[in-house]
């Protein structure tokens, strides 16, 4: 498979939020503003990154039968790493990320791309596997993240959008709100394949 | 009476599920039969206690100690990954019938944030042992709460006529958001 086409399986075909519904804990959690949506996305993208690299290259010289341990062990270093760099140049996207940076560690995306990706192939592809995943992972959480902003508080990355006439309906930036903005999301997108499905 | 604060806070208010978003993927994975979710609350229930007591003694005598609370990720997600492959052995020599319920879900539980999220908010809010145990019991306990609750309202579901493309994972994420609207109701009641 060619290096695109692994970078453009992670955005859009193989989406890990959308299609593959992994990592749903940071997704539901962390998306109440587009800011912390993307900070989110970009925070795991470089775990993954990290660890799809250093697992690829250990990948013969880890025993088979102690592999998941070993990976975790990679993946929660990667996340120590990411929570200092971010505690040092980002605090006020650490402080509203709070418990959730520690928790990328637990996140099924990046322990699955591990197992099914990176222990099987080479480096270089390894890492664009990681940039497409984590990209595409990023964009879901951006998109929920606008759309819960607009919705709840009636800004986009913190400029507001309407006047002071709009009331913003603040369920939607409260824990329910995560809920139903991505069922309705990803039913949208179920519409749309099937309608495209029933056209082609 | 803090302890009851904390264990009411821990089911209802803060609901581990609900409004603090740990454990999502067992919660919409485990979730289409009410028996099986229950085997797997109570599954999480023994790992998370069992965990939270753990991973206290191990912060306050190991990691304080030597001055290394910033390898806290790392120790915490060993303890939790060898707890579970611990209690895999055990019950499966125990209780062969109650392994084969749970099945694939019990070494799943080590990638459940619930579990590494607890063992932190632990530390963070700086409870002492026996909060820390009050704590893990409430939180356990709210899990299982809304995992069963929720399979209840699956099963009725799959009867229901939903709509071609919110069949399946949507229609779950809905049913999930009224749920929590529902639990919003208990704000304020701590």
């Amino acid at each position: 498979m060619s290096l695109l086409k692994t970078f453009k399986n992670g955005i859009i075909n193989e989406n890990p939020v959308f299609v593959q519904l992994l990592g749903m804990c940071p997704t539901l959690a962390v998306t109440t503003t587009a800011t912390d949506g993307m900070g989110m996305g970009l925070a795991t993208t470089s775990v993954l990154i990290g660890s799809n690299l250093v697992i690829s290259l250990l990948r013969k010289v880890i025993p088979d039968k102690i592999r998941i341990p070993a990976f975790v062990v990679i993946i929660a270093s990667f996340v120590t790493l990411i929570d200092m760099f971010m505690h040092a140049y980002a605090i006020s996207l650490y402080n509203s990320l709070g418990l959730f940076i520690p928790l990328i560690v637990v996140n099924c995306l990046i322990l699955g791309r591990a197992e099914s990706f990176a222990s099987k192939n080479k480096p270089v592809q390894s890492i664009f596997d990681g940039l497409g995943m984590g990209l595409g992972f990023t964009l879901a959480l951006t998109i929920l993240g606008i759309v819960r902003e607009v919705l709840g508080v009636g800004s986009v990355f913190g400029i507001q959008l309407f006047g002071a006439a709009f009331k913003p309906a603040i369920v939607m930036i409260l824990p329910p709100g995560a809920f139903l903005a991505l069922g309705v999301l990803i039913g949208t997108l179920n519409w749309f394949k099937n309608k495209k499905a029933k056209n082609a | 009476m803090e302890f009851v604060v904390i264990l009411i806070s821990a089911i209802l208010v803060n609901n581990f599920v609900l409004s603090r978003f740990l454990g999502i993927c067992p919660f919409l994975g485990v979730s289409k039969q009410v028996e099986t979710a229950l085997g797997m609350g109570m599954a999480v229930t023994f790992v998370m206690t069992l965990s939270s007591i753990i991973t206290y003694i191990i912060h306050h005598l190991v990691l304080v100690n030597l001055k290394i609370e910033y390898l806290q990720t790392i120790a915490f997600i060993l303890v939790i990954a060898a707890l579970v492959q611990f209690v895999e052995m055990f019950v499966k020599k125990a209780s062969p019938s109650l392994y084969q319920a749970l099945g694939v879900y019990l070494p799943l539980i080590t990638t459940n944030c619930a579990v590494l999220g607890l063992a932190i908010l632990n530390i963070q809010e700086e409870y002492t042992l026996l909060k820390t145990i009050t704590h893990a019991v409430g939180a356990s306990l709210g899990f299982t709460l809304a995992i069963v609750l929720f399979a209840g309202i699956r099963e009725r579901l799959a009867l229901a006529d939903v709509p071609e493309s919110l069949r399946g994972f949507p229609i779950a994420l809905i049913t999930a958001g009224l749920m929590a609207i529902a639990f919003l109701g208990f704000t304020g009641l701590v």
